[in-house]
């Protein structure tokens, strides 16, 4: 009885989910088209930047450093210049990201103890490419500079700084992405889905009707949130599949524990939701509450697109309260490098606590009454 | 049945109810008649342990709605003032939707709403927004009634519904009473009361009369006349104007008046509206209706 009161509901709310044709195209085209969106054209990787070279030196050094700088993949020399006034202004007009100027003895001085000079100058309108660019190019000089230095002719050992990204080698954006995108769509989907659904009801004078019924108030909300369960997690899967077939995101740990956690999320989110549908007295509210303190909170705070460490003290602070940042922390452990369960035990930890908070939260609030 | 008892609500400052005291009988067809307003809606809400009283004791089949809510709400069937099913669902999914949620199935009770489910049933497949209002009313009291409760309670179900299918509705009704259904209804139409067993007058949170429609009307004392002419405009200014008026309401073609003393006086007026220019008027004696009794009642209390 109670089981087939409980399928029924839930097979209502499916109808209802399924005859809404726009909703439910949004709902699938939605988080594709972020992902398409968010993997071209939001992109902080370096690839064929433009540089321009100044090259005073016209020496065999000189061009061995410009060699090594083209064939690492990352820059590409747009022109070369031959007074300092033209790569400027080539600067100024965006023609060129970065400039390398060799000082006029610069093979020759290599050979001395206070050593060759290069200056890089970047536009640093843009500051991270511009930092990216300069670390870049002073990695592939230092080794440069290793290498041409003749073991036995070298005064001292030179301190060797090797840096290497791991993980996300190129530093591409959209690796970035998947997991902020994953957070932000599942978030929205479920609390803002649930919390409008369930507002509708007491909108459209339904709830009072399922009040009367013999529907206890757990039934009613696992009845609304049966169906976006599974909603969310086909939307959870086809951003992965996007991220790792059209955008060659690793995902190099295990599948189970990645469904685990992301059900763990949408739970999570779904508690939210209904927490947020017995605050709010109509759809209107639900939406904006939703939209306002879930979804920007979850782009600015969470770091999806702005690093937690950048932030002042008291927002990295505000930034724990946010169920998104673990989210995307452990599913960028488990999908860039392979974590397991005992790497991200702290993360699901703090989820499942958010997690009973608020169905603790939702389960109080929830009237049995219309005031 | 029903036993309510001083119960009183109130809407932050502003009062819903102000002391109510009446009783439903089992099986009976009750109607709560008042304008938009009243404290109509409130009070069945209170009945159904929807909204908690301020003060007063209101007893359901002696079930308290405070205490025993969950007891009420298995054996009541309720249809709320605006349409609340499910518009995106068919007739017969939204029916089915209820039946199970009650714990039942269309066939276990279908002889209770065979004959109202008929007149819908060739559109089952049609979506409840696209239903008439006739028909969607039709298609809530179905669902209000799918699990057989005791009590019925139906808050305005003829409200924008035309004549005939307001007419339908309340034949519907008793018929339902032949299988002892207890139910009570609302409307803010006067001419409905004659339907009901017994009726309350509601006006501004207050009962102004628990009867039969019959008795009701025979509460009417005064000698009641209607008053018509041509030329209706500002007929009603000239009848106050005349000293042995007592009141006088506008009630479609005519005007409902009465003389002071409840005495017919109605040569004078006939004299007086003639030396103010309105010749040919017609004034005959009439019965009072529920509705007249129920402007007196609102100008004594």
């Amino acid at each position: 009885m109670i089981v087939k009161q409980l399928w029924s509901f839930i097979r209502k709310e499916a109808m209802h989910i399924f005859r809404d044709k726009r909703t439910l195209v949004v709902l699938f085209v939605m988080p594709l088209a972020q992902i398409l969106i968010f993997g071209y054209v939001i992109s902080t990787e370096i690839k064929d930047a433009r540089i321009g070279v100044l090259d005073n030196a016209r020496d065999y050094s000189s061009r061995q450093v410009i060699d090594r700088l083209v064939s690492s993949g990352y820059f590409m020399v747009q022109d070369y210049y031959s007074g300092r006034e033209q790569m400027e202004n080539a600067l100024r007009r965006g023609d060129i990201q970065m400039a390398v100027v060799f000082a006029p003895d610069f093979g020759s001085s290599m050979e001395r103890p206070d050593g060759a000079q290069v200056q890089f100058i970047a536009d640093a309108s843009d500051a991270n490419t511009a930092r990216i660019l300069v670390n870049y190019a002073e990695g592939i000089v230092a080794g440069y500079e290793i290498e041409s230095t003749d073991v036995t002719n070298r005064r001292k050992k030179p301190l060797v700084v090797e840096a290497r990204m791991f993980y996300n080698p190129s530093l591409r954006g959209v690796f970035m992405s998947v997991p902020g995108i994953m957070a932000m769509i599942l978030i929205l989907v479920s609390a803002m889905m649930t919390s409008i659904s369930i507002t509708r009801e007491k909108e459209y004078g339904s709830m009072e009707v399922l009040l009367i019924s013999p529907l206890q108030p757990w039934q009613i909300i696992l009845g609304k949130v049966a169906p976006y369960v599974i909603l969310s997690l086909v939307n959870a899967f086809s951003i992965l599949a996007i991220g790792v077939f059209v955008f060659h995101v690793p995902m190099s740990g295990s599948y189970l524990l990645l469904t685990f956690v992301s059900l763990l999320y949408i739970l999570l989110a779904l508690s939210l939701g209904i927490f947020i549908s017995t605050v709010a007295p109509n759809q209107m509210v639900a939406m904006f509450i939703s939209l306002f303190a879930l979804m920007l909170p979850t782009i600015l705070l969470s770091g999806f697109i702005y690093p937690i460490e950048n932030m002042p003290v008291w927002l990295q602070w505000f930034s724990h309260l946010m169920p998104p940042r673990y989210y995307i922390s452990a599913l960028k452990d488990i999908m860039f490098k392979g974590a397991g369960l005992f790497v991200v035990w702290k993360e699901v930890l703090i989820m499942t606590g958010f997690l009973v908070a608020f169905l603790f939260l939702s389960i109080r609030n929830f009237k049995v009454r219309l005031e | 049945m029903i036993d309510v008892d001083s119960l009183s609500k109130k809407y932050g400052q502003v009062p819903a109810l102000c002391d109510l005291s009446f009783k439903v009988r089992k099986g009976e067809l009750f109607g709560v008649i008042g304008p938009d307003g009243a404290g109509k809606s409130t009070l069945f809400r209170i009945i159904l342990s929807l909204l908690l009283p301020d003060s007063g004791k209101v007893r359901v089949m002696g079930l308290d709605p405070v205490k025993d809510y969950k007891s009420i709400r298995k054996i009541v069937g309720y249809m709320p003032g605006k349409f609340s099913l499910y518009e995106d669902l068919s007739v017969e999914e939204n029916l089915n939707f209820f039946a199970s949620v009650f714990g039942t199935s269309i066939e276990e009770n279908y002889h209770l709403i065979k004959d109202i489910y008929q007149q819908i049933e060739p559109f089952r497949k049609r979506p409840a927004g696209k239903l008439s209002g006739g028909m969607k009313q039709k298609l809530a009291l179905s669902c209000a009634l799918i699990h057989k409760p005791e009590l019925l309670v139906l808050d305005e179900p003829t409200t924008g519904v035309d004549a005939v299918s307001r007419s339908e509705f309340w034949a519907m009704l008793h018929q339902l009473k032949e299988f002892g259904i207890t139910i009570i209804v609302s409307t803010p139409y006067m001419d409905e009361a004659s339907r009901c067993d017994r009726v309350a007058l509601m006006q501004k949170g207050k009962i102004l009369e628990v009867a039969t429609p019959g008795e009701i009307v025979n509460g009417f004392q005064k000698t009641l006349f209607g008053v018509s002419i041509g030329n209706m405009y500002r007929l009603i200014l000239d009848c106050r104007d005349f000293e042995m008026v007592e009141t006088v309401f506008p009630f479609g073609e005519e005007l409902h008046l009465t003389f002071k003393g409840g005495g017919d006086h109605s040569e004078e007026l006939r004299e007086f509206l003639k030396s103010r220019g309105r010749d040919e008027v017609s004034i005959r004696v009439i019965q009072p209706g529920i509705e007249d009794r129920f402007m007196a009642l609102m100008g004594t209390s």
